[in-house]
């Protein structure tokens, strides 16, 4: 049961793997984030990703822009005016006016809008150096929840970091799509997209909740973090975690790595942060919980990533209830409609 | 990781030191409290417990803020300044304090901007023979007393008061000349508000006693300034006070800014250093015996006293069999000094045409050091430049891409300088050791043969002596018997082929060779306390003998923390003799006993009659705490069992140093040689001993009370990314790293941006009277104003990493600053200066110089601008000839 939604012991054996090691995945802790993005460099040597565009983005240090084919790991970098529970505030007293980051907002989110595919090409392509004036256009953009709220005088302030990678699903929505079989789940848990059996198609791409993975320019292929699958088989922790230096990602056996999460949110809150959280963490969320999960000093939607993601499958069997009921009142109709006729 | 509090100035940690910063974090983990005081809201900022912001250039005044705040309030930790410090030790009648002469101390003579330090001294000590602060001030004098210690002759004859109450006791004195660095002084000086200052002394003292330790780490943020060492000073002082050095969590650590910096000046690369901090003898030192008495002018007590142990031992080294006794050991064959050697007088030589060829290895001057103009110009007047790099850096392209081909001031077909490009085997690509931060040496193996032409600086180095003694052999002249008498027999594994002529030297043979010799058994030496004067040992670094003890390369060892004690003693080698942490006597009182069961480092154990603890102790092994030296004992044996500080000539730590600074026995807040405001605290503008090199060639930016400097209004810091690696030649070249920050930008506040105009992503240009640097605007709330001294002050930030050659390019940061010197070692200001920010592009070509003539006009600098470094009397220090 739960094979479509919903929380799954055995992801692996579930896949059909009789005799399996553990599951294995990353517990991101961004609390202890320092931005030096050893990850994605790491990720890129070991993994022979190319480099792909060396454009100033403007979004703080951020040059990466997100995830993408071929950046598999992604630092995001946020400046907000508001602090966390246990700094102090960074700018009281100075004389300071009104927060910059509408300003920086204004001047780069056009540049993102006036980009040929909104944006999603964040770091594979330079973008317009100019772009319209700033306007409001009703969707979520670089500004961020909290990013307004400074007072005129601005004292608080904080800089968030976090290191996003595939989540490697209990249900893997790029995985349930994929009509050749190039993604699949491996003996560790894992998802891993074969490049030599995909065929281009792009439906993993709509079906992940998370816009993670992500098809390479020049071959149409998808492509995203693979875990370090060459390496696990080795035994040797992902590139990644082994280049972090302050262990802000955390390589283990998922449910060691969950019983270690709950300690270290315990913890901040004991500190008094108590708007740390974790995310992906839950069996019972809308993916069956994330093999990669991460611990947030904000809400998701600050970090770029969505409050409430679920797989498409999780809606099947809702949609085959309602299409069976509606093949069944078509069914009924034409029958009706049948034996109308016969009488006449 | 054992600290309760960490405080980091002067120091970017989590984005220059990264993987060093993993311990700071660890320790938060545990429960410390993380500060981090700076210009900007950093990486380090993002994830310290309080960031506290400060104006560039004014940390002297903020730490001064902090010792008057721990005197006024009886925060020191007594029992250990008493016993461990010089707190007691009265001060020579004729001291003048800054106090008294606003701004300078006794002693200085305008006419040559150096102070005659005789009236610094302990009541009851003499002055050494001959001390000249101008001539000192040119050799870096200081900097070469760091094997022998500073002289202070007869410091155990000194007057000194128990109770520190004597008016001229040093801790007496040290309130009196702190007594102005107030809450509200701090506040106007280094724009840090009251409250927020006041919080960092709570934390730094609450967080420093019997159980509890502060760490504090510095960087370049506080080494590259005009007074730069006094910067150092303070901290120290601070730290002294709180009884937070030679203890565990406690300490000053100064954080390196490249792999092995540190090896390369335990064995140096400067030129008024031999390895092991040995001064490099001078004109005056006609034979061993008279460079022997220059260095134990600093009395007779202590590790220093055995220098003459050190030098014969590495003299040995040097020349082998050619040393003997009757010959000084080879003595006559060092280099002398007979002036300033320095990097940039020797630039400055360059462009004078005293200076004909130039090697530079794993450097790139063009792009990272200050004044890049002047480095460029000063190589395109050579006869010859060897350049060995992994890449085709800047350096080595400067005569057909610098900046100067555009304004017509270099042109490539009339450069007389001819280039010869080495590829260099990277440090995957050869064996040998690394020293880092912490003085730990860690072995590298091999992990791939150079490719093509690539080669070892151990190679280079060995076949360049080879082919000059070849060329040499035979000759008679006294100048080159010493490449003739030269022991360059190391052993050797084979050619890059693995045979022939181009044979690969033998890096472990090296690492043996600076351990050391007892050459009657042919014997490793197990640590420096085997040392000989009498010829019978070798060694090519004192401080490293050991590394090599036993026939076991211990700088190669890597045992698990889980299998070891908690100061890792087994992983790789730290000198001296593996200590972990220097002073490590101080970790106990003066009984021997540790401090707290909690701060328990090494004590004294009774029944042993040894020291003993958990680190390698920091002290003769059988002198108990309660021993009191013979009146007519040496070295070592003159320590009390209460003189932790084992290489000062008095066993103390110096809060007041009677000698060994140029610029004062106390750090003094000086204002930067180039900044927008007056010195609040003294008439004395600068540090008045700075060096200044008042050429035109070198103009510097008008500080108050010169006019003109409204020209450049704003304050400007320079610093790194974690993406790139200093002068960008190991960063700029690789996709990975150049794509995470691909183009040069400058920092600058949302209320500066609206003050001149700048748009986010937009184009500026910083302007100095050196040169302008284009940049793209990054408007941050990172970055804050300041109110300094009742004004708004603004300060604009840009990483150094950017040229013209590799993936990514940019104008050269490092252009914008000019050069003037700290006295004591001479590190350039490069940390702060002034500047203008325009919006836009900037001129190029001869549009740029005529922008840089307009902006010299507008502020009326001329040669002398600057170069008056003694504010009240006005004596211009400019070039012969400017």
């Amino acid at each position: 049961m739960n094979r479509l939604y919903g929380p799954l012991d055995d992801v692996a054996g579930d896949a059909g793997h009789v005799e399996h090691p553990p599951r294995v995945g990353f517990f991101t802790d961004t609390s202890v984030c320092i931005g030096c993005k050893a990850c994605e460099v790491a990720c890129k040597e070991w993994n022979a990703v190319p480099e792909d565009g060396l454009d100033l983005l403007g979004m703080s240090f951020d040059n990466t822009g997100m995830l993408g084919a071929d950046s598999w790991r992604h630092v995001a970098f946020v400046e907000q005016p508001r602090r966390t529970a246990h700094q102090d505030p960074a700018f009281a007293g100075l004389p300071t006016g009104p927060s910059g980051i509408p300003e920086t907002a204004g001047a780069v989110e056009p540049r993102l809008e006036a980009a040929p595919r909104g944006g999603s090409e964040l770091g594979t392509n330079p973008l317009p150096p100019g772009g319209p004036e700033p306007q409001e256009l009703g969707m979520p953009g670089f500004s961020r929840p909290g990013d307004l709220t400074g007072p005129e005088s601005r004292t608080d302030f904080r800089w968030l970091m976090a290191s996003d990678v595939c989540k490697h699903c209990t249900h893997a929505g790029c995985l349930d799509v994929c009509p050749t079989g190039a993604l699949f789940r491996t003996e560790f848990g894992t998802v891993v997209v074969q490049q030599d059996l995909c065929n281009g198609c792009g439906y993993c791409v709509s079906g992940c909740p998370y816009g993670v993975i992500d098809r390479r320019q020049h071959d149409g292929r998808a492509n995203k973090c693979t875990l370090c699958y060459d390496r696990l088989g080795d035994g040797l922790e992902p590139a990644c975690a082994k280049a972090c230096p302050t262990d802000s990602i955390q390589f283990g056996e998922l449910d060691e790595l969950r019983e270690r999460a709950d300690r270290r949110l315990a913890q901040l809150h004991d500190l008094g942060v108590s708007e740390a959280r974790l995310y992906g963490r839950d069996p019972d969320d809308g993916v069956g919980g994330d093999g990669a999960f991460f611990l947030l000093l904000d809400e998701p939607e600050v970090y770029g990533l969505p409050p409430d993601p679920h797989v498409p499958t999780r809606d099947a069997p809702s949609m085959w209830k309602r299409a069976g009921q509606a093949a069944a009142a078509f069914l009924l109709a034409g029958a009706a409609a049948f034996l109308a006729g016969g009488r006449r | 990781m054992n600290s309760d509090c960490i405080v980091i100035m002067g120091s970017n940690m989590a984005e220059a030191h990264p993987v060093g910063f993993q311990w700071v974090m660890e320790a938060k983990g545990r429960g410390a409290r993380v500060i981090h005081i700076d210009p900007r809201f950093t990486r380090t900022s993002a994830v310290a417990d309080t960031y506290v912001p400060i104006r560039a250039g004014s940390d002297i005044a903020f730490l001064g803020g902090v010792i008057r705040y721990v005197l006024d309030n009886d925060l020191d930790f007594r029992e250990y300044v008493a016993a461990y410090t010089n707190a007691s030790f009265l001060v020579s009648e004729d001291f003048a304090d800054t106090e008294d002469l606003d701004g300078l101390f006794s002693g200085y003579d305008p006419r040559t901007g150096a102070y005659e330090r005789d009236s610094w001294y302990y009541e009851g000590t003499e002055p050494p023979r001959d001390d000249d602060g101008s001539r000192a001030k040119t050799f870096s004098e200081p900097f070469q007393a760091g094997a022998s210690g500073a002289g202070v002759a007869g410091a155990h004859l000194a007057e000194r008061d128990p109770t520190l109450q004597h008016p001229r006791c040093v801790f007496q004195v040290l309130k009196r000349h702190f007594a102005r660095y107030t809450p509200e002084m701090v506040e106007r000086v280094c724009g840090t508000p009251q409250e927020q200052f006041l919080d960092v002394c709570r934390a730094w003292t609450t967080n420093s006693n019997r159980d509890r330790t502060t760490a504090l780490v510095y960087s370049v943020g506080w080494t590259q300034h005009s007074v730069g060492a006094q910067y150092i000073r303070a901290g120290a002082i601070l730290q002294l006070l709180l009884g937070n050095i030679g203890r565990p969590g406690g300490g000053v650590f100064a954080l390196r800014g490249h792999a092995s910096i540190q090896g390369s000046t335990d064995i140096p690369t400067l030129f008024n250093l031999l390895p092991g901090y040995l001064a490099m003898p001078n004109v005056a030192h006609t034979d061993l015996d008279a460079w022997m008495a220059d260095q134990r002018t600093g009395g007779h007590k202590g590790y220093g006293y055995d220098v003459d142990a050190y030098m014969v031992s590495l003299l040995k080294e040097y020349f082998g069999d050619a040393a003997t006794p009757e010959n000084d050991f080879g003595f006559d064959w060092l280099p002398r000094i007979d002036g300033d050697h320095g990097t940039y007088r020797t630039v400055m030589d360059m462009i004078d045409g005293k200076v004909s060829g130039y090697f530079v290895l794993g450097q790139n001057p063009a792009v990272g050091s200050a004044h890049g103009r002047l480095q460029r110009l000063g190589m395109a007047n050579l006869d010859w430049l060897v350049v060995r790099d992994l890449n085709e850096i800047e350096t080595a392209t400067f005569w057909r891409d610098s900046p100067e081909i555009e304004t017509g001031e270099i042109v490539p077909e009339r450069c007389r300088t001819e280039v010869f490009l080495m590829p260099a085997a990277s440090h995957v690509e050869k064996e040998g050791t690394f020293t880092q931060t912490q003085r730990m040496l860690q072995w590298r193996t091999k992990a791939v043969e150079p490719s093509g032409d690539r080669r070892s600086e151990l190679w280079f180095a060995y076949h360049l002596g080879r082919l000059v003694r070849e060329r040499l052999a035979g000759s008679t002249r006294e100048r080159d018997q010493p490449m003739l008498n030269l022991a360059w027999d190391y052993a050797t594994e084979g050619g890059h082929d693995g045979t022939g002529e181009w044979v690969e030297p033998s890096a472990d043979d090296v690492l043996r060779r600076i351990n050391g010799y007892d050459l009657t058994t042919g014997d490793l030496l197990p640590d420096y306390l085997g040392l000989k004067a009498d010829g019978s040992t070798s060694c090519g670094c004192w401080i490293y003998s050991g590394v090599y003890a036993e026939g076991v390369n211990q700088a190669a060892r890597r045992k698990s923390h889980t299998e070891q004690g908690p100061y890792d003693a087994e992983w790789g080698w730290t000198w001296p003799m593996n200590r972990r942490v220097l002073y490590n006597r101080a970790s106990a009182d003066p009984e021997g006993r540790p401090w707290s069961e909690r701060k328990k480092l090494v004590w004294w154990d009774a029944d042993e009659g040894a020291w003993t603890g958990y680190d390698i102790p920091d002290f003769p092994r059988n002198t108990p705490p309660g021993h009191r030296p013979p009146e007519d004992a040496t070295g070592p044996e003159a320590l009390s069992g209460d003189d932790p500080f084992i290489m000062q000539p008095d066993g103390k730590a110096w809060l007041f140093a009677p000698h060994g600074l140029l610029d004062g026995p106390l750090p003094t807040h000086y204002e930067p040689h180039e900044s927008p405001v007056r010195n609040p605290l003294y008439g004395q503008q600068g540090n008045p001993t700075r060096k200044v090199y008042g050429r035109p060639d070198n103009p510097s930016n008008p500080a108050p009370p010169e006019a003109g400097s409204e020209v450049f209004p704003y304050v400007l810091t320079a610093a790194r990314l974690t993406e790139h690696h200093t002068a960008g030649g190991m960063s700029r070249q690789l996709p990975y790293l150049s794509e995470l920050q691909p183009a040069l930008f400058v920092e600058v506040s949302p209320e500066l941006a609206r003050e001149r105009g700048l748009t986010h992503l937009g184009d500026a240009h910083v302007v100095t009277s050196r040169s302008a640097v284009q940049a793209r605007v990054v408007v941050t709330d990172r970055m804050a104003p300041l109110r300094i001294d009742g004004r708004v002050v603004h300060q604009v930030w840009l990483p150094y990493h950017f040229g013209h050659t590799g993936l990514v390019s940019g104008d050269v940061v490092n252009d914008l600053f000019g050069v003037v010197e700290d006295s004591n070692v001479f590190i350039q200001e490069s940390k702060v200066a002034t500047c203008d920010v325009r919006p836009g592009p900037r001129p190029r070509g001869p549009a740029l110089r005529a922008l840089l003539d307009e902006v010299r006009a507008a502020a009326g600098i001329t040669v002398e601008t600057g170069t008056r470094i003694a504010t009240a009397p006005g004596v211009a220090h400019t070039e012969e000839g400017s």
